[in-house]
C-alpha cells in the first residue's frame, strides 16, 4: 500500500521538476563536475588540479592561457618587455580592479609573491617562485631581506621581475595561480577567513557566489572584470562529487556539463556517446627502479625489464582509452622539444642482457617487489606487465599494493624495489619533467645520480637560444634514458564527457579550459 | 531520574579521554603524515610547513597541547582544508548527517516494524513469506550495491528523482532508502520474533477474552512488548545507521560528516580524524543513554535509579 503511495508522490514530483533543463541552457550556467572539494580558495594555499579549475578563473594573474595552445596571453599585465639576457622582465599592468573596487596594482603581486615564499607561511607551492633571484635563498632563510629577492614595484603600474636564470617558461608561470595578485587588506581584514563568500576579494572573470563545502561551489559573472564585455557564462557550479561513479551518472542525467573523467568500468559505455572525448595529457605513467638495490642497481636488469613491455598491447588491452605507448620520459607534443626515443619492445635483446647481468632465463634472479597504491587500474597494470616479465623473461615479481600515504612515504624512503608512478607537468616545457631527476631532487626518489646529467640541466637553465637550450634537455634525456632509474610506459590522456551544447572548448595537453572563453549554445 | 542522568553523563568523561588517546596515538603509528603528497615537498618547504602545525614539537607535548584544546572546545585546523577549522566542518557537516540518519531510521522502523507486525500477525501465511523475503533482500544487499541500483532505476531510467547532491527533499529520499533499508530487514526480523513471542502469552489471552477487537489486542497490548527488542536494538542501529553513512554520502555526494570520516584518515588529516572520532563517539553514548531511558518508559518492569 505504501509503495503504491511513493510511486504516485514520485510520479507527481516527477511532473512537478520535469522542466528546468532547456531554461539553464539560456540562463548561460556550465555546471563543472570538479571530482573533489576544493582544499583552499587561496592562491598562495592551493597545489591542485581542481582547486585550478576553479581558482584560474575567481583570480587573474599577469598573464592568461591561449584556449586552443596554452601559449601567454596578456591578463593583468597589457605588455611586457624581456631583456636580452633574458634575465629582467619588466610587466605592465592594465587598469584593472579588484571586486571591491580597487585598482589592481604591482604592489599586490609583490605582496603575494612575498606571503608565498616567507618560510613562516610554509606555502607548499613556494617552488613554483623558485625562478626569481634568492626567492629558493629567502624561502630557506639564507637570506633574510625580501628585498632581496627579484620583485620590484618601482611604480602602481610597473613590476619588474629579475629572474635567476632566463626562464624561457616564465611566462607560464605567470598564469599559475600560486603568482596570482592578493589583496593584502582583506587578508588584514578576515584573516584565513578571507577566501569565504561575502568576505572573498577576487580581480578574476568571475567572483565567488556561494559555497558549500562538499556540495557546491558557485561563480558569477565579474562585472567589474576588464573583459566583462567577452565573458558570456552567467554563473559557474562546481560539483564535488568525489565518486567518480557517480559523477559519471550525473552527466548522463543531465545534471553536469563536463565531468573531467571517466571511470574504467565504464570506458565502453561512454566511448559510444557523442559527448565522449579523449585527447593527449601532458603525463607519464613510468615505474621507478631502485637504484640502491639489487637486482635494479644493475642497468642490464632495468633495461631488459624495460624490453619485455608490451606497450602496445598495454595500451590496447588494458588501458583502453587511447594511452599513447611511449618509451621516453617527456610525453609527445611539447611545442619545440625533439627527445629521444628510449629503448622499445625487444624481447630477445631483453633476454640477452638479463644474461650478461647473470641471470640466464631468470635463473638465480633474486625475488622482486613491484609497489604501487591501491587503485583498480594500477591493479590490472602491474599484473599485465609482472605477467610480460614471467613470459619473456621467466622473472617472477611480487605485486604490493599499499594505501596512498604509504606508498608515499615508501617511496620517498627508497624502501620499495620497483614502484608505479606518474608525473603530469606544470607548464609546456621538457624541464618540468627532467629536472625532477637532478641529484638529489625531492622527486627523484630512486637513488639515481648524474653528473653529466646535473650539468645538463643547469647548463639549459642558463642558455637563453630557445634552440640551444632544448637540444640541451634533449641531451639530458637521452642519459636519464640510457641509464634508466625509469621506465617509461605511456602517456596519459584527458578523457571525459562534454556536453555537445559547450562552445569555445578546446581540448589541449594542460586538460585548462579558461571559463572566460566558453559559453552554452541555446 | 535527573541523578541517573548526571551519573551517566559524568562517566562519559573518562570514556571519551581513553578514545582521544587511543586515536591521537593510533593516527600517528600510522606509516606517512599529511605533507607527504605526490609532489615532494623541499625539504624546507616541509619544514616550514611542520613548524607552523607545531609538528616538529615532541608527541608528548603535541598530545598536550590537542587535549587542553579540545576542553576549550577547540578541535583545531585541518590539515588539509587550511581555510576552515575541524569545529567548523563538523558543525556544518552534523545536521546533514543527522538528517540524513533520522530519515533512514524513519525508514527502517516505518517500513521494518509494519512488514514485522503483518509477518508476525499472519504467521506462515503468504503475507509473511512476503514480508520475510524482502527482510531477506534487505539485509543481503549491501549500501554501495543497493545505492548505485536505485540510482540507475530511479534517477537514470524513469528520471524522477536526482541523481546525487543535497537540497531538497527530494534529494533525500534515495540516500534515506539506500541507508534504511537494511536496518528495516532487521527490524522486521526482531518485530517478528517479538509478536511471535508475545502473542502467546497469558496477558493476550486475558485481552482477547475481554472480547477485545484482534487489532486493539495486536496494536495496543502486544505490540508495546514485542517492540522491546526493536528499542534495544536502535542504539546500536543509529551508531550504525550514522557510520554506515560513510558510504551512503561518499555514493550520493552528500555534504555530511561521512565524507570526511574515512577520507581524512587517508589523507592523514590527524585533527580532522579526531574531531569525527570525538564527535561520533560523544553522540554514540548520549544514543545509548537514550535508549536506556526510552527502555525504562516502554517496559514498566524496567526501573532507571
Amino acid at each position: 500500500m505504501w509503495r503504491q503511495g511513493l510511486l504516485i508522490t514520485m510520479m507527481a514530483t516527477a511532473l512537478a521538476y520535469g522542466a528546468p533543463a532547456p531554461l539553464r541552457a539560456q540562463e548561460q550556467v556550465f555546471r563543472i563536475n570538479n571530482m573533489v572539494e576544493p582544499e583552499s580558495l587561496d592562491p598562495g594555499v592551493v597545489t591542485g588540479v581542481p582547486e585550478h579549475r576553479i581558482l584560474s578563473n575567481l583570480f587573474e594573474g599577469l598573464t592568461t592561457t591561449d584556449p586552443k595552445d596554452l601559449s601567454p596571453r596578456p591578463g593583468m599585465a597589457a605588455s611586457w618587455t624581456v631583456s636580452k639576457d633574458g634575465l629582467t622582465c619588466t610587466f605592465t599592468l592594465r587598469d584593472a580592479l579588484w571586486t571591491d573596487g580597487r585598482p589592481v596594482t604591482a604592489q599586490d603581486f609583490v605582496f603575494a609573491w612575498e606571503r608565498v615564499l616567507n618560510p613562516k607561511s610554509g606555502a607548499k607551492y613556494a617552488q613554483q617562485l623558485f625562478a626569481l633571484k634568492n626567492a629558493e635563498e629567502y624561502n630557506k632563510g639564507r637570506v633574510t631581506e625580501f628585498s632581496q629577492v627579484g620583485v620590484k614595484a618601482p611604480d602602481p603600474r610597473t613590476l619588474q621581475v629579475t629572474l635567476k636564470n632566463p626562464t624561457a617558461y616564465f611566462l607560464d608561470l605567470t598564469s599559475f595561480y600560486t603568482l596570482y595578485p592578493v589583496p593584502k587588506w582583506a587578508l588584514d581584514a578576515h584573516g584565513k577567513d578571507w577566501v569565504k563568500p561575502g568576505k572573498i576579494v577576487s580581480n578574476g572573470p568571475f567572483r565567488l557566489s556561494s559555497w558549500v563545502p562538499q556540495k557546491e561551489l558557485v561563480l558569477e559573472k565579474n562585472p567589474r572584470h576588464w573583459d566583462a564585455a567577452s565573458v558570456k557564462l552567467q554563473k559557474v557550479i562546481f560539483l564535488p562529487t568525489d565518486d567518480i561513479n557517480t559523477g559519471y551518472k550525473q552527466f548522463v542525467a543531465g545534471d553536469s556539463d563536463w565531468v573531467p573523467t571517466v571511470p574504467p568500468a565504464l570506458l565502453d559505455a561512454a566511448k559510444s556517446r557523442p559527448e565522449y572525448y579523449v585527447s593527449p595529457y601532458l603525463g607519464t605513467y613510468y615505474f621507478r627502479f631502485n637504484v640502491t638495490k639489487t637486482p635494479t642497481n644493475d642497468v642490464r636488469v632495468r633495461k631488459a625489464l624495460s624490453q619485455t613491455v608490451d606497450r602496445e598491447a598495454l595500451t590496447k588491452f588494458v588501458t583502453k582509452a587511447g594511452e599513447v605507448p611511449h618509451t621516453a620520459f617527456v610525453p609527445a607534443g611539447v611545442r619545440g622539444y625533439e627527445g629521444p626515443r628510449g629503448l622499445g619492445f625487444d624481447p630477445a635483446a631483453a633476454k640477452r642482457l638479463l644474461a650478461e647481468a647473470g641471470y640466464p632465463n631468470g635463473k638465480g634472479f633474486p625475488k622482486v617487489e613491484l609497489l604501487y597504491n591501491t587503485n583498480e587500474l594500477h591493479r590490472v597494470i602491474t599484473q599485465a606487465i609482472q605477467q610480460m616479465w614471467k613470459e619473456h623473461l621467466g622473472v617472477q615479481v611480487e605485486l604490493v599494493n599499499v594505501e596512498w600515504k604509504v606508498y608515499l612515504a615508501r617511496q620517498s624512503g627508497l624502501d620499495y624495489q620497483i614502484s608505479r608512478a606518474g608525473w603530469i607537468g606544470d607548464y609546456v616545457d621538457p624541464n618540468t619533467f627532467l629536472e625532477m631527476w637532478k641529484t638529489g631532487g625531492g622527486n627523484n626518489q630512486t637513488g639515481w645520480s648524474s653528473r653529466r646529467y646535473d650539468e645538463l640541466i643547469d647548463q639549459a637553465a642558463r642558455l637563453v637560444n630557445a634552440k640551444d637550450r632544448m637540444r640541451t634537455l634533449a641531451e639530458a634525456e637521452r642519459i636519464l634514458l640510457e641509464e634508466m632509474p625509469v621506465l617509461p610506459l605511456y602517456t596519459y590522456v584527458n578523457k571525459g564527457m562534454l556536453s555537445r551544447k559547450v562552445r569555445g572548448w578546446h581540448p589541449n595537453i594542460l586538460d585548462q579550459h579558461p571559463l572566460k572563453h566558453i559559453s552554452l549554445e541555446r | 531520574m535527573v541523578g541517573y542522568v548526571a551519573r551517566r553523563v559524568a562517566g562519559f568523561l573518562p570514556v571519551l579521554f581513553v578514545i582521544i588517546s587511543l586515536s591521537f596515538f593510533i593516527m600517528r603509528l600510522a606509516p606517512g603524515g599529511p605533507f607527504d603528497l605526490d609532489r615532494a615537498l623541499p625539504d624546507q618547504v616541509r619544514a616550514n610547513l611542520e613548524a607552523r602545525y607545531r609538528l616538529n614539537e615532541p608527541l608528548g607535548a603535541q598530545y598536550l597541547r590537542y587535549v587542553a584544546d579540545v576542553l576549550r572546545g577547540d578541535l583545531g585546523p585541518s590539515f588539509r582544508y587550511p581555510d576552515r577549522t575541524v569545529n567548523e566542518l563538523l558543525g556544518l557537516g552534523f545536521p546533514v548527517s543527522l538528517l540524513l540518519g533520522a530519515c533512514a531510521m524513519i525508514v527502517a522502523l516505518c517500513l521494518g516494524g509494519a512488514a514485522g507486525l503483518l509477518a508476525g500477525a499472519h504467521r506462515n501465511a503468504p503475507l509473511d513469506y512476503v514480508a520475510m523475503s524482502f527482510a531477506l533482500f534487505g539485509v543481503s544487499v549491501p549500501n554501495f550495491v543497493l545505492g548505485p541500483m536505485l540510482m540507475l532505476l530511479f534517477a537514470l531510467a524513469l528520471g524522477w528523482l536526482p541523481v546525487a547532491g543535497w537540497g531538497t527533499w527530494r534529494h533525500l529520499i534515495l540516500p534515506a532508502f539506500t541507508l534504511g533499508t537494511f536496518y528495516a530487514a532487521y527490524v522486521a526480523r526482531l518485530t517478528r520474533a517479538g509478536m511471535l513471542e508475545v502473542i502467546g502469552q497469558d496477558f493476550i489471552r486475558t485481552a482477547r477474552a475481554k472480547g477485545l477487537h484482534e487489532s486493539a489486542v495486536v496494536l495496543r497490548h502486544a505490540l508495546p512488548s514485542a517492540i522491546l527488542p526493536v528499542v534495544s536494538y536502535l542504539g546500536p542501529a543509529s551508531a550504525a545507521v550514522l557510520t554506515g553513512s560513510v558510504v551512503v554520502e561518499t555514493v550520493f555526494s552528500i555534504p555530511g560528516v561521512g565524507r570526511y570520516f574515512v577520507a581524512s584518515a587517508l589523507n592523514r588529516d590527524y585533527t580532522m580524524v579526531l574531531g569525527t572520532v570525538i564527535a561520533y563517539s560523544a553522540l554514540l553514548l548520549v544514543f545509548n543513554l537514550l535508549v536506556d531511558l526510552l527502555y525504562a518508559f516502554l517496559d514498566p518492569r524496567v526501573h532507571v535509579q
